[in-house]
């Protein structure tokens, strides 16, 4: 049967038209799919795509590759004349032809790409880019509280964080562990939450303790502990990079310790997250805003500041606004907004112009002194007034010029205030100011704050984040290993009126949190860093708990909160290192103020201190969201010869030497300040051998005896000198377990 | 002693989280630990302990020229028109008005109004083989100049001495990012297991600039920070035993603390207990190895002599020696600061007329003995040494010192290093700068371009020496940098 008439001739005339189509050769339009695609995927996207994006160029994701790299603008559509990705194709001018790890493109292809750009590259959406546009990603959509999964082992589970433990356990097929020890679990709960190690006769009235709440018992004095708020205040700090100095070449002192004192008393009194976050970032525009809502806005007085001759102040002032737009950005949204700087974000949705607009927030702002009544020592021994350095708003619109490529002299478009455009917009009627953006930050709306947040605290009583990059949330960043969990804690967060203490107990008081840290070598090769949770957290002390806990045990510990920042013994370059040394002489600090913890420890920015540097504690020049926990030689020769800690180790070995002339108890005491824990039969003697062999070795050599006790001292005090020097350098330790 | 363990890592973004890099269970469950494991054997086939701490030496990306590097950090911006760069031109316009088309747009640190140019108040001849013009202030590297190359077309973004030294040590002016000391060191380890990879030396006056943050790890682990060596007391901190504590008494508590420390490890099962007593072993043998470092008396007097040191007279000199001794007991980084370079002409010291002279006068002949010295010992042609500030200074008369003081402005655009030994061409000038010395006008080589080369010249592609920090991968060129090919021998 003959097709009908009508329809031949559509198909006559379509051959027509292809072969029309095909004489016309580079005259056609080039298609993005069939022609420009497989030409970049093969020969251009290995350098500038997903993986890497050489001099700042992205081919595979439309945007991106119309956004251009760090040589500006590489497609202009409609001009392939004017387009510098011709320009390399065609090797002109001084730069090296493209591709450069693949042949050059033939005259047909230059040809190609040529009409195609001429042609206004036309790109469908749908295209090469439609993974990156289409799926969100999942930080950035609010979380829902999931329902706490129903499991085999509901024994083992204590609270709902447990519940998406064990489901994941069992999806694994790996058990969980058991309770640890009640003495490891003691001190390991003190030591998270207060930073300090709990007191021999507290370890023994928590062993001795039947009731089925000893633990929430202890946890909720820990709580309520004054020393609470100093431990939470250290990871808080870093990120508000507090230090007591200016920083650059001067780094002259600065009176930023009332804002300290209100971050620890803040945590102390549980103050909400929402409330905690308004107030650093806009107390200052309150309604009704009190002094300390004032001082809490010291957290962005904490950038740095550079008093050299040469300095622009108002290029300083924008380095200044840089610094508190990363800060922010990284601090309640886990986001590499730094990124969006220079140009738009290679992997996550972040427009240039989105980082102006949250820049213009902080462009619009004095920095006042605000008087706080009375006189306190200025670090050179003369009087001055008490103060703190706080924020004001300027008045006038918030807004501020976008630069392009990031260079401060090279002003782009005027950018309003603005939150990000790809996250919830801003309620109408609020403030196109700081506090409007605080709230906003903080609305039950926001995806990121309260998992971020949650993620954080996760992370100092885990050793790492269920979102192992703390950092990011973005596309780059690691996935929550229990993202059920993550958002569960997320709204948990937020519906318990964003109470930290709230949280913190939650998580303390789970099985997961309370498992032991004893590993068998099949579960540490099943998963050794610990990502699934079928075992407790064991990690290093960070740097100021070494110093506290050394402190603690040896009976030197002065326990007063708060006050001017101190100076205990130091190498001599802390004050001489740098310029300006007769502006700021390190005046070691007499007294009790020898024995404060570390956080009350002088910050001074060119010259940190250093056994806390040796242990990673960063210089407080920028925010800082994640410390590195290494393990070096000069760790080794801090906790053994840092005249700190030497000084804990000879007050250690006095408390053994007073508690009683029995051998076995001496070291057994001495051992149990250390670990919480009795000696084992093994540890035991070993102990006692290194003891005899010490006080042998003391007996022959009284001279050095003494001067192991730093003064008049016998050989058995020397011997437990020696001891306590030891024990406070053992791993078990320097180790939260 | 300079024997090499190769061991066949790349060095392209480890994914690692940093916080885990360096530890023993994340170096043996990644493909970092297995290669380190798989290098077993020492080239001589001794039982020699395989090193698995993150300091343990590590193959670059492709072979390398230069295996180590001593850095003398000349820190307040040397003279360049007075040392190395000839002008002639000046002559002619000394106390001339500079150009107003030079001053346009042009920020100074302290030059204000229009300044007038400034010819060297130093006589400039040729030296060597080479013909190289070179101050009078400077005889001793003039009579090695031939092994040296002389770059005159440095260039900086930064003109402040703290950012423009971290500019210079980081590639990037604000503090955070890591040292090119510790980008080395982290990605080439360090062949000595009881000295530190990176250290640092101290001398000359006080001065601006940016302390500590010179030598950061910045986002890398603090293992690859500098360590400084320090002049006075103990060289290297918390090395020296508290008073009364002798080297068995510390043995014995060492014995001790690994010996509950394995017991503990029996019951917990934690690797990262062993990795914690191998550095504690390692801070042992520290406690031997620097002291025979600093064991300055051990070099003969001819050493002494060439390098004008007295042994127990701290000061740039002696530094010089010690960076000789650090690299040969297979030390990676040595970074000498030698500060007060600052001729603003403010005061006599820091004038071109006498300040300047004597700041040659402290190093001339140390960094001269110091080639001098690497060269007869077959240690030149693998380490790669390199001279210079953090910028140069201007051609114009800062005149803030009144009348008879003679003094230059701070100045990025245009200034002097010196490069010398491993994988670089000796005797050569490169680049150029105009008439009065104010640009570049040939072979530009701007700071990020000075790190790819270096980094080139121990092996590494700079594109691809990268560290994943907070989202993105970092890299000391961030997204610059170009070799200099005409640099490279």
């Amino acid at each position: 049967m003959r097709p009908p008439a009508p329809l031949i001739r559509i198909i006559r005339t379509g051959l027509l038209l292809l072969a029309a189509l095909a004489a016309a050769g580079a005259a056609t339009v080039p298609d993005y799919a069939r022609d420009i695609k497989p030409l970049f995927e093969s020969t251009c996207w290995k350098c500038h795509g997903a993986e890497k994006q050489k001099g700042g160029l992205r081919l595979d994701v439309r945007a991106q590759a119309m956004a251009g790299g760090s040589n500006g603008v590489a497609i202009v559509a409609g001009d392939s004349a004017h387009s510098y990705l011709m320009a390399r194709l065609r090797g002109e001018g001084d730069e090296k032809r493209m591709p450069e790890k693949a042949a050059a493109f033939s005259a047909a292809q230059i040809g190609i790409v040529a009409a195609w750009i001429d042609a206004g590259a036309p790109w469908p959406e749908s295209a090469a880019d439609a993974k990156a546009a289409t799926v969100v990603h999942w930080s950035y959509v609010p979380p829902v509280r999931p329902i706490p999964p129903s499991v085999r082992a509901a024994v083992w589970v204590r609270n709902p964080i447990d519940a998406f433990v064990a489901a994941r356990l069992e999806r694994e097929q790996l058990p969980p562990t058991t309770e640890a020890a009640p003495a490891t679990l003691i001190r390991r709960v003190f030591l998270d939450l207060i930073g300090l190690p709990p007191t021999p006769a507290e370890v023994e009235a928590f062993l001795a303790d039947r009731a089925p709440d000893a633990y929430e018992r202890v946890v909720d004095r820990l709580l309520a502990s004054p020393h609470y708020g100093e431990r939470w205040a250290r990871p808080w700090l870093d990120l508000a990079r507090y230090a007591d100095t200016d920083g650059f070449n001067f780094d002259l002192p600065r009176m930023v310790w009332p804002y300290r004192d209100w971050v620890i008393a803040a945590l102390n009194a549980d103050m909400p997250f929402d409330r905690f976050t308004i107030a650093q970032l806009a107390g200052d525009l309150l309604p009704g805003a009190t002094q300390a809502d004032r001082v809490a806005t010291g957290f962005h007085r904490n950038t740095m500041h550079n008093t050299e001759g040469g300095v622009d102040p108002e290029e300083a002032r924008w380095e200044t606004e840089i610094d508190r737009t990363n800060t922010t950005a990284a601090v309640w949204l886990g986001s590499t907004f730094a990124c969006a700087q220079c140009h738009n974000h290679k992997y996550d949705p972040i427009s240039q112009k989105d980082y102006y607009g949250l820049l213009a927030f902080f462009d619009n702002t004095n920095e006042p002194t605000l008087p706080l009544g009375g006189e306190v020592d200025d670090y050179n021994g003369k009087k001055k007034p008490l103060s703190a350095l706080v924020m004001a708003e300027r008045a006038g619109p918030a807004q501020t010029n976008l630069r392009v490529r990031g260079a401060y002299v090279a002003k782009g478009e005027v950018v309003s205030a603005g939150t990000p455009g790809f996250l919830p917009p801003m309620p109408a009627d609020s403030p196109r100011n700081r506090l409007g953006l605080a709230r906003w930050l903080v609305d039950r709306g926001n995806p990121l704050t309260a998992r971020v947040q949650v993620n954080r605290t996760w992370e100092v009583l885990f050793g790492h984040g269920l979102v192992e990059t703390v950092e990011d949330f973005g596309n780059q960043g690691t996935a929550p290993s229990h993202p059920e969990l993550l958002d569960w804690l997320a709204v948990e967060l937020m519906e318990g009126k964003w109470s930290m203490k709230r949280l913190q107990r939650l998580i303390v008081t789970s099985a997961t949190y309370r498992q032991s840290s004893v590993v068998d070598p099949g579960h540490l090769e099943r998963d050794p860093s610990n990502h699934l949770l079928a075992r407790g957290a064991r990690f290093r002390l960070e740097a100021e708990v070494i110093r506290d806990n050394a402190l603690a045990v040896s009976g030197l510990l002065t326990a007063a909160v708060g006050g001017p920042s101190v100076f205990p013994p130091a190498p001599s370059e802390v004050g001489a290192i740098n310029t300006n040394k007769e502006s700021l002489p390190w005046r070691t600090s007499a007294g009790d103020d020898r024995h404060r913890r570390a956080l009350y420890t002088f910050c001074r920015r060119t010259a940190p201190y250093a056994a806390f540097t040796n242990f990673d504690a960063p210089s407080r020049e920028a925010c800082l969201l994640r410390r590195a926990r290494t393990d070096t030689p000069l760790q080794a020769l801090t906790g053994l010869n840092d005249p700190a800690q030497w000084e804990a180790a000879q007050a250690l070995g006095r408390r053994m030497v007073d508690q009683g002339s029995v051998v076995s108890e001496r070291v057994a005491m001495g051992f149990r300040l250390c670990t919480a824990r009795a000696p084992t039969a093994d540890e035991q003697r070993d102990l006692e051998a290194a003891y005899a062999h010490e006080l042998a070795a003391f007996a022959k050599t009284p001279a050095a005896a003494a001067k192991v006790c730093g003064g008049a001292g016998a050989a058995d005090l020397a011997a437990c000198t020696m001891l306590a020097n030891a024990l406070l350098n053992l791993d078990e330790t320097m180790t939260r377990e | 002693m300079l024997a090499e363990t190769r061991t066949g890592i790349g060095h392209s973004a480890p994914r690692t989280p940093h916080s885990a890099l360096l530890s023993r269970r994340a170096l043996l469950g990644s493909s970092l630990g297995a290669l380190a494991l798989a290098s077993l054997g020492s080239p001589l086939g001794a039982a020699e302990p395989v090193r698995t701490d993150p300091m343990a030496p590590r193959a670059p990306h492709f072979p390398a020229k230069a295996k180590r590097v001593i850095y003398l950090f000349m820190a307040g911006g040397p003279s360049q028109l007075d040392l190395f760069d000839h002008k002639p031109k000046l002559k002619e316009l000394d106390g001339q008005p500079c150009p107003e088309s030079l001053l346009t747009g042009e920020r100074f640190a302290f030059i204000k109004g229009i300044p007038k140019l400034l010819a060297s108040p130093h006589a400039f001849a040729q030296h060597g083989q080479s013909g190289q013009w070179v101050s009078s202030l400077l005889p001793y590297t003039a009579k090695i100049i031939d092994q040296l190359t002389i770059v005159r077309s440095l260039r900086t973004d930064q003109f402040n001495h703290g950012p423009a030294q971290i500019f210079m040590n980081s590639g990037h002016q604000i503090v955070g990012r890591p040292s090119l000391g510790s980008w080395v060191t982290f990605g080439l380890g360090s062949v000595s297991d009881s000295l530190p990879g990176f250290t640092v030396l101290l001398s000359g006056e006080v001065d601006p600039g940016a302390g500590n943050a010179n030598w950061t790890s910045g986002f890398l682990p603090t293992t690859f920070q500098g360590v400084p060596l320090r002049a006075k007391g103990e060289p290297v901190l918390f090395v020296e035993d508290p008073d009364g504590v002798d080297a068995a008494a510390r043995r014995r508590s060492l014995d001790l603390i690994v010996g509950l420390n394995r017991r503990h490890l029996a019951a917990v099962g934690d690797p990262e207990i062993a990795s914690r007593d191998a550095a504690y072993e390692m801070s042992f043998r520290m406690q031997s190895s620097v002291p025979e470092l600093t064991a300055l008396d051990q070099e003969p007097a001819h050493i002494h002599e060439l390098y004008g040191t007295t042994p127990g007279k701290p000061g740039f000199a002696t530094n010089c020696l010690m960076a000789r001794r650090l690299i040969e007991r297979g030390s990676r980084f040595v970074q000498l600061y030698h500060r007060g370079w600052d001729s603003h002409g403010d005061t006599a010291a820091k004038d071109l007329l006498t300040g300047l002279p004597h700041m040659c006068k402290d190093t001339d002949q140390a960094c001269a003995a110091l080639i001098t010295d690497l060269k007869q010992r077959g240690l030149l042609d693998d380490t790669l040494v390199v001279w210079g500030g953090e910028f140069g200074r201007t051609p114009m008369n800062e005149g803030r010192g009144g009348g008879k003081l003679l003094g230059r402005d701070h100045h990025p655009r245009a200034f002097t290093m010196w490069m010398a030994g491993g994988g670089i061409k000796p005797g050569l000038a490169y680049g150029q700068t105009d008439d009065i010395g104010y640009n570049v006008v040939s072979q530009p080589l701007h700071v990020h371009d000075l790190h790819a080369t270096m980094l080139q010249c121990l092996g590494f592609d700079h594109t691809r020496l990268t560290f994943r920090f907070q989202g993105r991968d970092y890299r000391l060129t961030d997204v610059h940098g170009e070799v200099a090919k005409g640099l490279l021998a």
